[in-house]
């Protein structure tokens, strides 16, 4: 691995000691945030836990600026941040974060819009596949299966497959990345702060307390999702599409780690049905042949 | 509108200055710019914006610095910035870890992500004196 953890920056810009709960996969994204970006970044947070996180009057949990804003508001809030800051010939770079639910469901049609008109700013959605700042309720990124506080039985819907949906605005570069792989998150944000335009990444942000397990495995199940192929990592660049390590080797699903590892580790899954399971693996299945499909297409497979 | 600060604070924060109000020393670090009649409450990056978060600790982090290889692993993932790595401060002359127990939240990353196991984690109680 080429990645020299050594050489990253050592300042900090997540204060110790802030509101987020033992074992935040959101503080731990956005220290990736602040390490690719540094002092060039300026947030923009729509309400969710990050809002908690970096802003509890007098002090504040972050040292990057940050715009808070309504959730419907973010992608249209950060448009006018980065012209404005363009007008004044400053290149720092607005970064949206936001929910899942932030993302998917109430921001939606202003991410949509932003992306259409090119803005010039990186959306990262970190998606914890809930409403976890209000207490667990489904989004439209709730895996099948999964429970929430509104979703009892567990979630009968099935994921959104939002960065396909957001690649499909021909936007400059799209990608997915998760907490539990920082180098391939770093590169990624550095790649899209080099790039002019609309850039989306999606972070895969396994919560404790929504998922219901032990705080301290928060990375491990995030690095599991990924070996087992329930998430994929991949980027699209100018339409492109490549497939990023560990995800370019699970091409073949016999080198994926059985999904059972994954789910058995978190109790929002603990009353799932044989059929419940079926239903999951053939989601992921659907997932990778989409995947695979584009892939052959480009000639890349 | 709310007074804060002394006479000579709210005469400047008239002129629309910048002003460092609070008379408690907790307050020290809250900013207040105020054009005019009104005060805008300004919070600062600082450790702590949710006190001492140590204390929400059920289970502590002890590193063993002869184990420790100095990798870097836990100062990476450690989502509350409690790892302090000191340099060539471990027995055999390596990097080693060192944990910010006044803020450290007791999740147990570190000890999950640690790939020689120098991390343990250890009950409170245990450290709880009898006296
Ligand atoms: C228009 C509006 N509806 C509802 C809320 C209440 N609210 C605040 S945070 C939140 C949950 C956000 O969830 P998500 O976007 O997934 O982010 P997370 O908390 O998981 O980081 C909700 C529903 C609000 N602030 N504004
Ligand atoms: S609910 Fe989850 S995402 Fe929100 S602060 Fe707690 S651990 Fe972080
Ligand atoms: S237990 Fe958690 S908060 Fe404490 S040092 Fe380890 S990773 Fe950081
Ligand atoms: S992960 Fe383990 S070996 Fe590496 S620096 Fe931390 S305590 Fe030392």
């Amino acid at each position: 691995m080429a990645f020299n953890v050594k050489a990253l920056p050592k300042k900090n810009y997540i204060m110790p000691g802030n509101a987020a709960c033992p074992g935040c996969p959101e503080n731990i994204g956005l220290k990736f945030v602040s390490m690719a970006l540094g002092e060039k970044a300026t947030l923009v947070v729509p309400a969710g836990c990050t809002s908690v996180i970096q802003g509890l009057w007098p002090r504040q949990g972050t040292s990057m600026p940050v715009l808070n804003i309504v959730f419907a508001a973010a992608a249209s809030a950060a448009s006018g941040l980065s012209r404005a800051l363009r007008i004044r010939g400053k290149d720092d770079i607005v970064v949206v974060w936001a929910g899942d639910g932030g993302t998917a469901d109430i921001g939606l049609q202003a991410l949509s819009g932003a992306a259409e008109r090119g803005e010039d700013f990186i959306y990262i959605c970190v998606d914890n596949e809930a409403y976890m700042n209000t207490g667990i309720q489904r989004s439209s990124l709730t895996p099948h299966g999964a429970w929430t506080t509104t979703t009892h039985r567990g979630n009968p819907g099935r994921k959104k497959p939002l960065p396909q949906i957001v690649a499909a605005h021909r936007v400059p570069y799209v990608a997915t990345a998760s907490i539990g792989y920082p180098w391939d998150f770093i590169s990624k944000l550095k790649k899209a702060a080099s790039i002019k335009g609309f850039k989306y990444i999606h972070l895969h942000a396994p919560c404790p307390v929504g998922w219901r397990f032990d705080p301290g495995l928060t990375v491990k199940i995030a690095q599991l999702a990924v070996e087992t192929g329930a998430w994929i990592l991949y980027e699209y660049e100018n339409g492109k599409l490549r497939l990023n390590p560990p995800s370019n080797k699970l091409v073949d699903p016999s080198k994926r780690k059985p999904l059972e590892e994954y789910i058995k580790l978190q109790g929002r899954f603990r009353h799932l049905t044989d059929k419940d399971l079926e239903e999951l693996k053939k989601e992921i299945e659907e997932n990778w042949r989409e995947i695979t499909a584009i892939l052959r297409a480009q000639g890349d497979l | 509108m709310r007074r804060l600060g002394s006479r000579k604070q709210r005469k400047s924060r008239l002129r629309g200055e910048m002003v460092l109000a609070g008379s408690s020393p907790s307050r020290k670090d809250v900013l207040v710019v105020e054009p005019g009649d009104h005060f805008y409450p300004l919070s600062v990056a600082a450790p702590g914006s949710m006190g001492r978060t140590g204390s929400w600790r059920t289970q502590r982090p002890v590193v063993n610095a002869e184990k420790c290889i100095g990798c870097y692993m836990c100062w990476l993932y450690c989502p509350d910035n409690t790892i302090i790595m000191r340099e060539k401060a471990g027995p055999r002359g390596q990097d080693v870890a060192s944990i910010d127990y006044e803020y450290c939240k007791g999740c147990g990353i570190c000890a999950n992500v640690c790939p020689v196991n120098a991390i343990e984690m250890v009950d409170e109680s245990k450290f709880i004196s009898q006296s």
